[in-house]
């Protein structure tokens, strides 16, 4: 099958690829970028481990062909924060054990990333509502839930002070 | 006291040894995305494989064409069962003493079954050369209730043994049966049942359903023609044994063969078997001489791999009429599937099932359990559970429910009436385990006051009147369990599987400056193993957790181990640890003397370091002693710093714990909605409290999954319905409960560290509870028992049974 050239910004990085028209982005980003963070759970849409933030909006790579991320601007788990300068998120899912094996992680945190700018003092409620895309088959999500709690509060206090 | 010193309570505390709530080692890279999981491994010019299943029950293979997939561009090979026999690896043995077809040879037994493995360039080529393969089938007649397995006009699924009268597990009686399996005292059994007071009978089924873990199964294979080494990265929960069957079935010598388990994303038991497609990429990379791929997507995932449960359980419970048990009854039908893969130690073809006379003092019991044939997927594995430990638990939790109902007695009363008692441990049961240790009434009494159980009952009967006034149409339950698992497998005496037996290993090196790496058996899948194991060790050497690096998984550096599973990491590895660590410590002592001038005798353990006895200002820490280990010559004593134990456990341990779980059932829509769940624990000795927790939150939801919705169900041609997560209910944030946890702690007395291990305790006992809620729920309307999974539409097909929409 022919291949197509597509190019996109992932991670504030512009990156460039030969792809088939049919191959998701998934399978771009994390074996032709080398963007390991968001997993493969189901390829329907379903489980959420591979989210990535897209333009603005968190996307399940998995039912996304590369062709369609055509100029988007991408932000996967590696772009959410370095060693040196974790995301709130990411220090908040380990202090709460917000995670076991790991798998769902990185689109957990993404997705959080997201929802936290989508709303950024949301209930319990409208964090479990807001996460309802992503499976988890470890935790019983309620370290999760009190890890994005946990952030949104660091992150609001951080932006208070800076005020 | 030397000044400089630090007291005690303080040394004791930087090393986050046990009981230290330290947070995980593991999640800097994984919060990362820095995991390393089976699809992450890639390596140069390494090639995809991807299977031909059937889409059929039960059919003949006519014929298999490969012309057309071998003419598509980027696909390679396509093995058949005939490419594979030559190799002898056209079957498998199965870890249950059965065997298994590798590819469909001559026919096919259940929809999904590995029929031919294409191998391409990438993913996509073999996923076009999958649909470019023509097979030609001639449907069979299916079986699908495992009930009609013995009719007369039930066909015969595996032909292969159809004739053989024995099997693994004694007589077979017929084509599509197994095994029969007793145990306990039938006679005895069902003379106390004949002259039992009140005797309580119902069939409870304990349905199919999947561990589903986030991450499918698979594996890369590397087969290097120059050094003749295989190399074989997988999701395996077991890594050694996957070597030796390996090493057994490919003719390879085991030493030519390394199996490294990367990461896992979670096992749940769906990673504890041997699959054929592990068996197709090792062949598929030696006849490439390429690496290979195979990871299954979540279809095949749902419908190939590892089923757990299917168990159809017929109990009789007999008792005096003010609710002493006298005796218990059991009789299993156990759908296997079309190949005997159940994951379970040899001598025990239905695990541990004959714990199910629970939490509770028996002294008459009879089990007997027959496996049977179906055109269904094999597996049979202990799906977040100790062998079979979760279909026992559920069984007895429904009987003492059923039987409260027949005596007219709150099952509170009924479960605290016939505990064992604390005084009783160590306890012989009636089905022939010897429980270690428990104090049940305590923990109790515990969870019924923290829950306030009578208020419970007032709130529920109320509600009932309520209900009855047509002020509401929600209706109260109350669940309530109070489980005994059996975990730690095994004492090599009998446990073993494939005949390797049940032991478990660890292996320190104490580095020159005082820090250390240990590497294990087993394998973590999200237990966090890193971070506890550490903990165990800092204890017990006194180095610093943060100091001392766990390694698992490649087994061309850890010693041999049976791998995770059954609860079994802590009980068994966890004491291999504690171990070696006591060995680590015994060397240092005699360094430390040396060192301090005395003798061996003369020098106490305190914390961190060895310190003159009476002279405490006199000592030398670990620190101090590990480099004097590198460094000096001293008398008698070897160079370095290390040690290995193998530990062989002298019994299981019993963990167990008291649930209860409040909802309100919409008759009308049949919701249920959780409003209280609370769970005590007591895994004996406790490493790391907030990993605790976190196992019983998440195997609370699991348990929540599988009693509330979550089945593989077949229609009535052997299709199946539930084969993506759109049908197989995985709950998400916003059906799940929050969780009161809490514990009571009760070491087991033959454990070095008296742990007994947690992670499936919740599975086992959560399961029970969520049922028994829906079943209280109804009780007042004259319900004994209905079946699981309790999603919507039973609940309200229950309702409208019992002349609730009327």
């Amino acid at each position: 099958m022919g291949k197509v050239h597509v190019k996109m910004t992932v991670n504030g990085q512009e990156m460039e690829t030969l792809a088939e028209p049919r191959e998701l982005l998934i399978h771009v980003l994390r074996e032709q970028f080398g963007m390991k963070g968001p997993h493969i759970g189901c390829e329907t849409s379903h489980c959420g481990a591979c989210t990535i933030d897209m333009d603005g909006k968190s996307v399940k790579a998995c039912t996304v062909f590369a062709v369609q991320a055509e100029s988007a601007d991408i932000t996967t788990i590696e772009g959410i924060g370095t060693p040196d300068n974790l995301h709130v998120l990411q220090a908040m899912f380990r202090e709460h054990h917000g995670l076991q094996c790991g798998y769902c992680t990185p689109g957990m945190i993404t997705r959080a990333y997201r929802l936290l700018q989508e709303n950024p003092d949301p209930t319990e409620e409208e964090v479990r509502f807001g996460m309802a895309g992503n499976l988890c088959r470890c935790t019983g999500y309620q370290n999760i839930v009190k890890a994005i709690m946990a952030a949104a509060a660091e992150m609001n206090a951080a932006k208070e002070a800076a005020q | 006291m030397n000044e400089m010193t630090p007291p005690k309570a303080e040394r004791a505390a930087a090393l986050k040894g046990l009981g230290t709530s330290r947070r995980r080692v593991e999640d800097v890279r994984f919060t990362q995305g820095k995991g390393n999981y089976i699809d992450d491994v890639n390596l140069p010019g390494m090639l995809f494989g991807d299977f031909v299943r059937s889409p059929y029950a039960h059919a003949r293979v006519k014929s298999i064409n490969p012309e057309a997939a071998l003419a598509h561009p980027g696909v390679l090979a396509v093995l058949t069962a005939k490419d594979l026999e030559p190799l002898n690896l056209h079957w498998m043995p199965t870890l249950a003493g059965d065997k298994q077809m590798v590819l469909a040879d001559g026919k096919v037994l259940f929809q999904g079954q590995e029929v031919a493995f294409v191998v391409a360039t990438d993913r996509y080529a073999a996923a076009d050369g999958v649909d470019l393969v023509e097979v030609e089938y001639e449907e069979l007649p299916v079986l699908v209730d495992p009930m009609k397995a013995e009719l007369p006009d039930a066909p015969v699924l595996r032909e292969d043994i159809a004739d053989a009268k024995e099997g693994a597990h004694g007589p077979r009686r017929h084509p599509n049966h197994i095994f029969t399996w007793e145990q306990g005292d039938k006679d005895a059994t069902e003379a106390v049942l004949a002259e039992a007071d009140v005797v309580a009978e119902e069939m409870v089924y304990y349905h199919r359903t999947h561990p589903c873990p986030l991450e499918t199964c698979g594996c890369v294979a590397s087969m290097d023609k120059v050094n003749g080494k295989l190399t074989l990265w997988g999701t395996f929960q077991a890594p050694h044994v996957v070597r030796t069957v390996a090493s057994l079935l490919s003719g390879i010598a085991e030493h030519n063969i390394r199996v490294i388990s990367p990461d896992i994303g979670g096992g749940f038991g769906n990673k504890v078997g041997v699959y054929p497609g592990y068996v197709c990429s090792i062949v598929a990379s030696i006849v490439t001489g390429k690496p290979v791929k195979w990871v299954e997507d979540r279809m095949e995932n749902l419908m190939s791999t590892a089923f757990a449960r299917d168990y159809w359980m017929t109990g009789r419970i007999a008792a005096t009429k003010d609710g002493k048990i006298t005796g218990l009854w059991c009789h299993t039908t156990a759908d296997h599937g079309a190949f005997d893969a159940c994951a379970d130690p040899t001598k025990f073809p239905a695990g541990f099932m004959n714990i199910c006379t629970g939490s509770y003092d028996i002294q008459t019991a009879y089990l007997a359990v027959d496996g049977i044939y179906t055109n269904k997927a094999p597996g049979g594995v202990a799906y977040r559970c100790s062998f079979r430990v979760t279909e026992a638990a559920y069984f007895i939790e429904r009987m003492i429910e059923v039987l409260a109902i027949k005596l007219g007695m709150d099952s509170a009363e009924l479960r605290a009436k016939n505990f064992i008692k604390k005084e009783q441990f160590p306890y012989r049961s009636a089905l022939g385990w010897e429980y270690d240790s428990g104090d049940y009434h305590t923990a109790w009494e515990k969870a019924l006051k923290a829950v306030d159980y009578e208020g419970l009952r007032k709130k529920q009967a109320e509600q009932l009147e309520a209900f009855k006034r047509g002020e509401t149409r929600k209706l109260m339950g109350i669940g309530l369990t109070h489980f005994t698992e059996i975990v730690g497998a095994g004492p090599v005496k009998n446990c073993d599987i494939l005949g390797m037996g049940m032991f478990d290993s660890c292996e320190i090196r104490i580095h020159p400056t005082g820090s250390a790496i240990a590497r294990l058996g087993t394998i973590s899948q999200g237990q966090g193993h890193a971070t506890t194991f550490a903990q165990i060790l800092a204890t017990e050497t006194g180095i610093p957790a943060d100091d001392i690096t766990v390694e698992e998984g490649d087994t061309d550096t850890a010693p041999y181990g049976l791998g995770t599973y059954g609860s079994r990491s802590t009980p068994v590895a966890g004491a291999a640890t504690a171990m070696a660590g006591r060995k680590i410590r015994a060397k240092a002592q005699m360094i430390a003397a040396y060192l301090l001038e005395v003798h061996d005798d003369d020098v106490e353990w305190d914390v961190d370091r060895f310190a003159v006895k009476g002279a405490p200002e006199r000592f030398k820490t670990m620190k101090e002693i590990a480099y004097a280990a590198y460094n000096q010559a001293i008398p008698g004593v070897e160079p370095g710093l290390e040690a290995v134990s193998y530990y062989d456990p002298p019994n299981m341990t019993y963990p167990f714990g008291a649930y209860i779980c409040v909802l309100d059932i919409d008759v009308d829509t049949g919701t249920a909605d959780i409003r209280q769940f609370y769970a005590l624990d007591d895994c004996g000795t406790r490493i790391n409290p907030l990993i605790i927790e976190g196992q019983v939150h998440g195997g609370l939801t699991e348990a929540l999954a599988i009693a509330m919705g979550q089945e593989i169900a077949y229609d009535e041609i052997g299709n199946v319905k539930t084969g993506t997560l759109m049908d197989f209910f995985l709950p998400t944030a916003w059906e799940t409960p929050n969780y009161i946890t809490d514990f009571t702690e009760t070491p087991s007395p033959h454990h070095p560290i008296g742990a007994k291990g947690v992670g499936e305790s919740p599975n086992v006992g959560g399961v029970p509870c969520f049922s028994n809620a829906v079943n209280d729920a109804f009780r007042a309307f004259g319900l004994t028992h209905t079946h699981m999974p309790h999603d919507h539409w039973r609940i309200w097909k229950t309702a409208n049974q019992l002349g609730l929409h009327d």
